[in-house]
């Protein structure tokens, strides 16, 4: 039995690992899904639901779901990504995304998107209450206004036993991500670093650093997100 | 109070999975969770401070406050609120001096309002440390608030006889009446507790069961409709070192309280109905699920637990059966609606927030401690032991060729007999309605807050705008008769709540407004979705309310509806039906409101506006409207 399949996205061939997800099958065919909170390495948790596909008519996200030999996937339809920038100008509404001042701006991939689908006002009216910067840790600051709860710092970030520097606290429109204040303290330079990598956009910020790469110079000033892609 | 920490924790093998009983016990014995307890929770059970609050702060029935000596939980839903609800709250605030959200001064009373408790058919309710008060009136809000100044202890605040049937067992001691309206095949009083364990299993092979419930064409009664059979033969086939059966006893959407009656009086059944599933599919471990709100039946139903371990009907080869071995055990929810829906169920089982998780896998593949895991309402398990006892081909008489047997409606709202009715599928609106003794009917909300708003008015369902293509709410037949439409799984199916709104009612601000802020309240928040768009929603429809739409925010609310269809779950993708429904079906409610149906959108009345600045500065605004 061979251990690849067969299955289309918008018509395209694509060949696939058996278990792989309809993402990781994507990317390695050149076709880019646009992600936020998927991160390669752990286990996904389909929250941010930019990655949606509709697959006999019913919407799956590509990061969770496995694919299936003859399946068809429709992704970059009209519809779709109507769907996603409603998904990404959602992100931008719920919180304060002052791009400007942002230390990530350039490298912030929920920014890199919002040109990507091209999004000019949202549709949607601003609607967030007011949220703090927290800066008690000696190296991390988490700024609650630009947190988008894709949970990757929650997944990737623990320290030799598994235990989280990162967990959610309350539910619905109140979830916040925080940092444990404890393991704050004692949280290393590398990992530190890390977690600012990890996050999408400027939540996580290593501080005394600020701005290290002039703009223009920036991750996705240079390669638009997406394009390595699709010219892979 | 360290030995104390230290003696729950052992009590739970220092097993994280088990935090939600830890938490439990730890609320028991000093009232909240502290900063101190968290410490030690996070040492000993190995996950960091905080990963605990995660848990805690998801849970309304866990505090890392201090809470109060008597707390009262009132129940702030819609049948709730028909009855009065804002008098009795502002008498409890009245007369005991304290706001809801807040604990008093010197520690004794603390208010706080809850969703939905189950008890729809007896509102305005509240839970006073675990014990239920229905039917409450702002006397009797004043009388409580009165007795506990005086000191009496909790059972003395009780204004009512015991309840009919089992609520007057002594371990269950409460007020609730069981509104039995009428019994069919389920709720039937005349059969032998535990005879399908005791003398017709064995005469099955686990196979055959499968096949008698699949033949009976049995669906699911918390409200998806998957086939029982199916799911069953499913679970039979994974591998895996245990498997698992739970009975979703988390009975939460606005409006349903049948799970409390059958838990009530025919809990045998629901318990039997576990151990035949067990038996079929080779289960070792079963687990009800009990929400919190329904904790004064706890010691009641492991009493029945008890004496069926007494008798050989759980444990080690029950009935004599050859390595058939299963218990039940009883998990206590912790107060989140979400936790209804299966995966999230089986994540608040490991103690975590109830988040549910992407499918597949689905729980009969990797569930419970990613065992192969089970997962069924109480009334499919109580109906499946009936159709064990009596055959498939008697359970196909009842009901229509769809949707055969029999199936639980609360029936609450506006009606002269709210209660349990068992009828069988197929029923019209209109039946239930007569049933009910419902009069002056403008609405019948079918389904809950996720369900469907009925216009009985409607001669046909008029609407369906270009825009609404793609919403297809359960069954949503176009031109047929509202009140002919059918409780069945090809026109309306339901888990069974059914909210009858007279024509006093107004329909948006009362009922829309208050479905909505249920799910912007019950949200896990994961989706970027469910987690913002609910809320943003509400604003848009308070905005029509206020008089301030345009034509335009009709066809954005619709816009929107479709984009929360992508959340994960079903609470996200049904959280804005009641806007849909409501637009489908009462879409002159939101003309008469939208102004002159204009396209301009005026956002502010400038009269309204200045007003403050006006009377600063003594200044009088002169309209010029004519
Ligand atoms: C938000 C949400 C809440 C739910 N609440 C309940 C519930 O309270 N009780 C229940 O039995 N099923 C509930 N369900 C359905 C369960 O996920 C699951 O389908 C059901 O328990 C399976 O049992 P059944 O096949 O016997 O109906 C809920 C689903 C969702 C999406
Ligand atoms: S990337 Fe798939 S849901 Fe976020």
């Amino acid at each position: 039995m061979s251990d690849t399949c067969k299955f289309k996205i918008d018509g395209k061939e694509i060949i696939a690992k058996k278990g792989q997800t309809i993402l990781e099958a994507a990317k390695e065919n050149g076709v880019f899904i646009p992600t936020l909170c998927n991160f390669t390495g752990v286990k996904p948790k389909g929250s941010c639901r930019i990655c949606s596909v509709k697959i006999n008519d019913r919407f799956m996200t590509s990061c969770t779901t496995p694919v299936a030999a003859g399946m068809e996937v429709e992704s970059n339809t009209e519809e779709i990504s109507d769907l996603r920038k409603s998904i990404i100008e959602l992100l931008f509404v719920s919180g304060n995304h002052f791009c400007p001042s942002c230390e990530k701006s350039g490298n912030c991939e929920l920014q890199a998107l919002g040109y990507r689908y091209q999004m000019m006002v949202p549709r949607f009216p601003y609607s967030f209450d007011k949220k703090n910067v927290v800066a008690t840790g000696p190296k991390l600051l988490k700024d609650q206004d630009r947190c988008i709860k894709c949970q990757r710092c929650m997944k990737t970030i623990k320290d030799d036993e598994g235990k989280r520097y990162y967990a959610f606290k309350n539910r619905g429109r109140d979830l916040e991500v925080v940092m444990d204040e404890e393991m704050s303290k004692t949280i290393t330079d590398e990992l530190a670093k890390e977690a600012m990598e990890n996050c999408p956009v400027g939540s996580i910020i290593y501080k005394g650093v600020g701005f290290s790469e002039p703009i223009g110079t920036r991750k996705y000033d240079k390669q638009p997100i997406g394009s390595l892609i699709e010219t892979n | 109070m360290k030995e104390k920490i230290k003696a729950i924790l052992e009590k739970y093998q220092i097993d994280a999975t088990r935090l939600i009983d830890i938490l439990h016990e730890v609320m028991d014995e000093f009232g909240f969770i502290s900063a101190e307890t968290i410490t030690l929770l996070s040492n000993d059970l190995r996950i960091s401070e905080a990963q605990v609050k995660e848990t805690i702060s998801f849970y309304h029935f866990f505090s890392d406050k201090p809470r109060a000596k008597y707390n009262v939980f009132l129940n702030n839903s819609i049948t709730s609120c028909l009855r009065g609800f804002e008098h009795v709250k502002e008498a409890f605030e009245i007369e005991s001096g304290v706001k809801f959200g807040n604990v008093s001064e010197d520690g004794l009373i603390g208010l706080y309002v809850t969703s939905c408790i189950g008890m729809n058919d007896q509102g305005p309710a509240a839970i006073i440390n675990d014990k239920i008060f229905t039917n409450l009136t702002p006397y009797r809000a004043k009388e409580i608030i009165k007795g506990i100044k005086q000191g009496k202890k909790v059972e003395e605040l009780i204004y009512e006889a015991n309840g009919d049937g089992n609520n007057a067992h002594p371990l269950m001691n409460t007020m609730i009446i069981n509104n039995i309206r009428r019994k069919s095949l389920l709720l039937d009083d005349n059969y032998e507790k535990f005879e399908v364990t005791k003398n017709l299993i064995s005469k099955y092979s686990p196979q055959e069961i499968i096949q008698i419930v699949e033949e009976s064409n049995l669906r699911g009664r918390g409200g998806a409709g998957f086939p029982t059979g199916l799911k069953w033969k499913f679970g039979s086939k994974m591998p895996g070192e245990h498997r698992v059966i739970i009975c979703n006893a988390d009975e939460g959407e606005p409006g349903t309280f049948k799970d409390r009656v059958i838990l009530t009086q025919y809990n045998d059944l629901v318990f039997e109905g576990m151990v035949i599933a067990a038996y079929a599919t080779a289960a070792d471990m079963g687990v009800l699920y009990l929400r919190y709100e329904y904790r004064y039946m706890l010691e009641f139903l492991n009493s029945q637990l008890d004496y069926m371990r007494n008798n050989n009907l759980l444990g080690n080869s029950i009935n004599g059966i050859k390595d058939f071995n299963f218990d039940i055990r009883i998990q206590l929810g912790a107060g989140a609606y979400i936790c209804g829906e299966e995966s999230a169920l089986i994540e608040s089982m490991e103690g975590k927030r109830g988040e549910p998780r992407d499918k597949p896998p689905f729980p009969v593949e990797r569930g419970y401690l990613n065992y192969p895991t089970i997962v069924n309402n109480v009334e499919t398990l109580a109906s499946a032991v009936r159709i064990i006892k009596n055959g498939a081909e008697w359970y196909k008489t009842f009901g229509t060729s769809d949707s055969l047997g029999t199936k639980l409606l609360s029936v609450s709202g506006d009606c002269r007999f709210p209660g349990i009715y068992e009828v069988e599928w197929g029923v019209s609106i209109k039946e239930v309605l007569d049933m009910a003794g419902a009069e002056n009917v403008q609405a019948v909300q079918v389904g809950g807050p996720s369900g469907t708003l009925v216009n009985v008015q409607d001669k046909e369902n008029h609407s369906k705008t270009d825009l609404m293509k793609w919403y297809k709410p359960s069954g949503m037949m176009a031109s047929r008769k509202a009140y002919d439409r059918k409780i069945s799984y090809s026109d309306m199916a339901t888990g069974g709540s059914i909210i009858i709104f007279n024509k006093s009612r107004d329909i948006l601000h009362d009922v829309v407004m208050n479905f909505m802020d249920f799910f912007i309240e019950e949200s896990c928040g994961s989706c970027s979705t469910c987690r913002n768009l609910p809320y943003i929603m509400k604003q848009k429809l308070l905005k029509i309310i206020n008089g301030h739409g345009v034509r335009e925010d009709i066809d954005d609310l619709l816009n929107w509806g479709k984009i929360i269809k992508v959340s994960r779950c079903g609470l996200g993708q049904t959280a804005a039906n009641p806007i849909l429904s409501s637009i489908l079906n009462f879409r002159h409610l939101y003309e008469e409101h939208v102004k002159a149906m204009t396209d301009y959108d005026n956002q502010f009345e400038l009269a309204d506006s200045v007003s403050a600045a006006n009377s600063f500065v003594g200044r009088k605004f002169i309209h010029h409207n004519s």
